[in-house]
């Protein structure tokens, strides 16, 4: 007679698979003192050669700053950052000395090696097609690729700092117009220090012939990470951009203050995707990236359409609201989104539709998917202003438990002051259950493809939005980090 | 080729099958009946590999290429994919995941370990459509997400088409015929007839005699409290039928 033991738990079967993009690159790289002060901000400002404009834009929001309080309504919790205690400036040093990283005979081989190794080839022969990607590298942007192309129809893609230089009066004319110096806390921080992002215009009527990507990756340690996009499609303009990153394991937190600007003028459509995997930190919650992000779009001309997508998988804290203000009449704006937490992950994201205009429409579908001992929270601000005519919004809030330690919550506050307009919201709590992960298998779909399966369902509609190659990557990233936490 | 010898098995620490012997050979139909409670879908789900329920004695043991081997040693997905299929007696909600999608990629995972070319598309399309309209389910059910919002005897039907396109060797059908109306009935058992050939076995869990009228089966047991109590013919349901269990139970002394 044979005696078997207790059935195997099936789900734990799996070996927790390193965060793979963890490594860290040696590369010789120029910083400042720990500490932010005017003398800072001006080094910085000096290092870049800036315009007097720009120095004086830093200084009041370095002041505006002072003014105010660290925010602490989200629904996540971490010690007290000491902001003295982070260094504001990094950048990799050009082996030759006299060249600004630009042209790419020009960066660094190591450089290049890392975003090889990321999956981000940058050479002319290697790089990738359809997408043209501007590369930054802890503050800096290393290089775009696919400059010839875009150039030839108008399009302008660089880094913000090349921007500055060569095209002042578009960046003047449109920096912090959506996100305003004085904003919030942390956008009052990226304000005064920010040191470099992607800068993107695209003239009127252009149907933009490749997809637009930034790919930020964090290397330096104690360095805090401060990009700022600018992202302008001009009337009747139509682009797609999509924005990738991902940071090496550390111990310490590493604060990560971008601020992201998209204007959509008269007709123009913005689909912006973003697929977020900094280092979450370990198990027991050591490490990982603190995410405080403002990005927000502003549906400036009538019948114009900005689409916010994201897949948050990774960082410590995630503290991100990607809004839409619909100006224009007619104006589209819209929030899709899948936030996944495990282990001691937390994230407190969602957006805000600002109503302005007539006729303007929203949705918002967001996917929370909360597993381990993680906490996962949607906020979301409706608001339609008394002169939004017939404005309709329509909200839906999904959230799916991964065991039984983790929890989620939705904070949806909805504001009505014209009374011809119509907000629907819907929302729902499940679960993966044993019962389900069993039905597929005893179909012959294995652990992992029944866990796929699963979380394709629950986030289809998000899915759907996202660029084909990004959306593969994007399934494969949240199996990865939920292995081993079903069962 | 499906041997059951001596099986206890627990949930939660609660004995359920208490030495349960079970013999199927291949091109035969077994019934399994008896009362509420007294263990059939514990039986199915443990020959197919629910993590739920502990093995604390016995074997299960499946001929797969001519030699036998022990299910208990493989994992759910590795049974399904050799073979094994259960048709559940409460099939389970996949919210967002079509029919299709979910039946191509199951069909696909068997072919893959059974080195057969995986389908496309379109060829699993035809494929699914024409097992559809065999089994008489309507087309649009390709498109819905499998088992969300269908009716009891919808849920049903789902399952014999699953059958039907992969193709098991050893299949359990509990309580497969519960919540038909008669058509329907009808439909199901001749569809299942249809599908059993001579390399397959076939065990039905049921109440009533009303699917053994279509699908005829060899030998019927009767499991009271986990174990086996009595095996016969095909009147042994129809004295089932008539006189309920209490006879049988009497004479097994429970
Ligand atoms: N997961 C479980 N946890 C606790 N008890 C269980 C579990 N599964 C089954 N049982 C118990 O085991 C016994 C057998 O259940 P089972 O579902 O196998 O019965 P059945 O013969 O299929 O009954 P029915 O004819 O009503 O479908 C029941 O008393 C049931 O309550
Ligand atoms: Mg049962």
């Amino acid at each position: 007679m044979e005696i078997t033991s207790a059935p195997r738990p099936a789900h734990q079967d799996f070996l927790e698979k390193e965060y793979q993009y963890g490594f860290t690159s040696d590369i010789e790289s120029e910083t400042v003192p720990k500490g932010l002060n005017e003398e800072i901000v001006r080094f910085i400002s000096k290092k870049k050669n800036e315009p007097d404009w720009l120095l004086e834009f830093r200084l009041k929001a370095l002041a505006r700053f002072s003014t105010l309080a660290e925010p602490r309504w989200a629904a996540v919790s971490y010690p007290r950052i000491d902001f003295q205690d982070i260094r504001y400036w990094s950048s990799p040093k050009a082996k030759k000395k006299e060249d600004a990283p630009g042209k790419i005979d020009e960066v660094d081989p190591d450089l290049l090696a890392t975003f090889e190794k990321l999956g981000i080839p940058l050479s002319e022969q290697k790089r990738l097609t359809g997408v043209a990607v501007d590369a930054v590298f802890d503050s800096v942007s290393v290089h775009t690729t696919h400059q010839k192309e875009l150039e030839a129809v108008g399009v302008i893609f660089c880094s913000f700092s090349e921007a500055v230089e060569k095209h002042p009066d578009l960046v003047r004319k449109y920096l912090a117009t959506v996100v305003p110096a004085g904003d919030n806390f942390y956008a009052a921080l990226n304000s005064a220090v920010f040191s470099d992002g992607s800068f993107c215009y695209i003239p009127k009527g252009v149907r933009c012939p490749l997809d637009l990507s930034t790919y930020f990756r964090i290397n330096a340690s104690e360095t805090g990470q401060f990009e700022r996009t600018l992202l302008i499609a001009d009337e009747g303009s139509f682009v797609n951009y999509l924005e990738g990153c991902t940071a090496p394991m550390r111990d310490e937190n590493q604060l990560h203050a971008a601020v992201v600007e998209l204007v959509a003028l008269k007709g123009a459509t913005i689909n912006y995707s973003t697929v977020q995997n900094w280092y979450a930190g370990d198990k027991a919650g050591k490490g990982g990236i603190y995410n405080f992000v403002t990005k927000r779009g502003k549906c400036a001309g009538e019948r114009s359409k900005i689409s916010w997508t994201q897949v948050e998988a990774g960082s410590s804290i995630t503290w991100k609201y990607p809004s839409v203000i619909l100006q224009g009449d007619h104006s589209v704006g819209e929030f899709y989104s899948v936030a996944l937490t495990n282990n001691r992950m937390q994230a407190d994201t969602g957006t805000k539709m600002i109503h302005v205009g007539k006729h303007t429409t929203s949705t918002i579908v967001s996917k929370g998917i909360s597993a381990g001992d993680s906490s996962n929270a949607y906020r979301g601000l409706v608001r339609i202003l008394p002169g939004a005519a017939g404005a309709r919004n329509y909200t839906q809030c999904d959230s799916l438990l991964v065991g039984d330690r983790c929890s989620a919550h939705t904070f949806p506050t909805v504001e009505v002051q014209n009374p011809s307009s119509v907000v629907e919201h819907e929302a729902s709590t499940s679960k993966i259950s044993a019962g389900q992960v069993f039905y597929l298998q005893s179909r012959g779909l294995d652990l992992e493809g029944a866990l796929s399966l699963l979380l394709h369902g629950f986030c289809k509609e998000v899915f759907k939005k996202l660029p084909l190659e990004f959306s593969v990557e994007a399934v494969k990233l949240l199996e990865m980090k939920l292995e081993g936490s079903v069962g | 080729m499906l041997e059951i010898k001596d099986l206890h098995v627990e949930t939660g620490g609660v004995p359920i099958l208490k030495g349960l012997d079970l013999t199927v050979k291949a091109g035969t139909v077994h019934a399994v009946m008896g009362p509420n409670g007294s263990g059939k879908s514990t039986l199915s789900k443990v020959v197919a590999g629910d993590p739920e329920y502990a093995v604390t004695q016995g074997t299960v043991t499946l001929e797969i290429n001519g030699r036998p081997k022990n299910l208990l040693d493989m994992s759910p997905d590795e049974r399904a994919r050799a073979g094994v299929f259960l048709g559940f007696q409460y099939p389970v909600e996949i919210p967002g995941i079509s029919n299709t999608v979910f039946l191509r990629t199951a069909f696909n995972a068997i072919c893959k370990a059974q080195g057969i070319p995986e389908m496309d598309e379109a060829k699993f399309d035809a494929l699914l459509a024409e097992k559809m309209a065999r089994i008489g389910m309507k087309s649009d059910f390709a498109g819905r997400a499998v088992n969300v919002d269908f009716s009891g005897g919808e849920k049903k039907r789902n399952e014999i088409l699953q059958m039907a396109v992969l193709g098991p060797r050893l299949a359990f059908l509990d309580e497969t015929d519960s919540g038909l109306d008669v058509d329907s009935l009808r439909s199901i058992g001749d569809s299942i007839t249809r599908l059993k050939h001579p390399g397959m076995a076939l065990v039905l869990i049921t109440h009533y005699q009303r699917l053994l009228d279509y699908v005829k089966p060899d030998v019927i047991h009767v499991l009271v409290q986990g174990r086996i109590v009595k095996s016969g013919g095909p009147e042994l349901a129809l004295e089932i039928e008539k006189n309920g269990y209490d006879r049988i139970l009497q004479a097994a002394g429970v």
